[in-house]
Parts: C-alpha cells; structure tokens; sequence
C-alpha cells in the first residue's frame, strides 16, 4: 500500500499522519508535495507521525531529509513521531536517527516545539 | 542491531558471453528472467525474489533486509541504469549456490562506477537526498558484487548465506 498522508493542527503544530509505504513513486512524492505546500503555506512546526509506517526505502528516507531540510530553511521545524523498529534501525545506519528529533508520544513532542 | 557491515563492490568488466556461462554449476535455479525497466517492476521482482526466499527459509527479519537489498538494486537497474527505456530490461535470476542465496540484476545501461559513488556515511553526504542505495544494498546482504558489462550494462549480485536449520 503506497503512502497515506492525513494532516491535522494541534495547536500551533501541524501533525502529518502518514501511513504505508514511503517508497519511491507515489508514496515518497505524496510525501514531499505535502511537506512543500505546508511550508509553503507558512507551516513551520511539523511533527511528521510515522507510527503507521509500514516499510520505507532510500528514496523515502531521501525525502524525510529532503523535508528536514526545506522547513529548516524556511526557518522552521520538522521532528518525527512514532518511529517503529526497522524505521529506527535504518535512520540508525545511515547515521539519520541523531539528525531528527525523535519522539515516541505525540503529546510531548507538540510541547517540544519551541 | 542485526545489520551486516557494508561489503566494498567489485567492478569487473566481464563480457555478457561469459557472464551467461559462468559456473552455476551444482546451482538450483529459482528464478530466470526479464523484466520491464518501470517502478512496477521494483514490487513485482521484491514479491519474486521473498516469495524465493521465503521458500528457501529465510526468517521474517532476513525477508525484510532482502526484500530492501533487491528493492535497491532494482531502483538503480529501473531508474539509473535502463532509465525507464522500455526498449531495455533488466533480468533478474536467483540460484540456491552451495549455500548462497544469491540474486543477480542485470540492467542494459551505460554502467556506473560504484567507487565513485559518494559515501552517504560522510558527514558531508549525510543530509543529501540520494546516494544511499548501494550502501544499503551492503548492510541488509551477506555481499554485493557489482560487474561491468562489456558492451553495455550493469550485473550486481547479491549474496545471503542460508543458516542451516
């Protein structure tokens, strides 16, 4: 199942639930046109929510820092929400996981957004 | 965490006869054949190659960082190698080798030279938005071999040891 976005406001937050698989194609683009038009619509404290993330391969892993990227240069914040164990051990060996802030309960990871 | 350390490619250039002759003698063969150079490809070859695997006996662990490895090596065959030309395929043939669980990918591209394929563990790579197929190839297989095709192509094999039971 290619990836499923949903997005939500919790307070100043923009919560993106995604769930499936971010693999290159139709999940990974669905991924960044979203992330593109939240920043570009002045988004700048997103909470990426991949609890219900399946399976991701270089190309969605590419456009995780692709998004880190782009909202940071837009003066912004993305963090991740939720990682399961294969999502975590990956984002370990490329040497990602220190890169992002990592969070495990969505509640704390609103409050962490300065 | 049970990820096997990145194995360094081999480039050899081998000419395509020799390839199609090279010894799988005592090789059970498992799948042969020749694919489309699209994405749908990538999940059809993925779905093969586990179901192969599967049947061979690999655990639930073992699938997953096969399935990833071929899904890699796929990408490069689809998108770097053929780029998308429906006139070129990439052949895919899996064999049971003395213990190996060996994939090979064969696209019709230009080759590539994987030594100059930047390392995505430099901190200066780290935040780029591509480049981490092959090493990811490496930590999920036992090996990967990467050979030049003469005329034209690509061939990297993959390799998982099949623990006895």
């Amino acid at each position: 199942m290619s990836a499923k976005l949903n997005t939500r406001e919790v307070g100043d937050v923009t919560v993106v639930d995604v769930s499936g698989r971010i693999t290159l194609g139709e999940g990974s683009s669905a991924m960044r046109d979203t992330l593109r038009e939240l920043v570009a619509g002045g988004k700048k404290k997103i909470l990426l929510n991949l609890s219900e993330v399946t399976y991701i391969d270089s190309s969605g892993i590419g456009e995780l820092v692709s998004g880190f990227t782009t909202v940071a240069n837009a003066g912004g914040s993305l963090k991740l929400l939720g990682l399961t164990k294969r999502v975590k051990d990956l984002l370990q060996i490329t040497k990602l996981y220190t890169v992002f802030d990592v969070h495990e309960e969505e509640a704390h990871a609103v409050r962490s957004f300065v | 965490m049970p990820f096997a350390e990145p194995m360094f490619c081999v480039t050899v250039s081998v000419p395509l006869f020799s390839l199609m002759s090279s010894s799988d003698a005592g090789a059970v063969g498992i799948l042969d054949r020749d694919y489309p150079s699209t994405l749908e490809s990538v999940d059809t070859v993925e779905a093969d190659v586990l179901k192969a695997a599967l049947d061979v006996g690999f655990g639930e662990d073992e699938q997953h960082g096969i399935g990833m490895a071929v899904r890699e090596c796929m990408v490069n065959a689809v998108v770097h190698g053929n780029r998308y030309n429906k006139n070129k395929h990439v052949h895919v043939k899996v064999v049971n080798s003395a213990g190996n669980f060996e994939i090979r990918i064969t696209d019709q591209g230009e080759g590539f030279e994987w030594q100059h394929v930047p390392d995505p563990l430099d901190e200066a790579n780290v935040l780029r938005h591509s480049g981490r197929g092959l090493f990811l190839m490496g930590a999920f297989m036992d090996d990967v071999k990467v050979h030049k095709i003469t005329p034209s192509g690509t061939e990297v094999t993959l390799t998982k040891k099949i623990e006895p039971a």
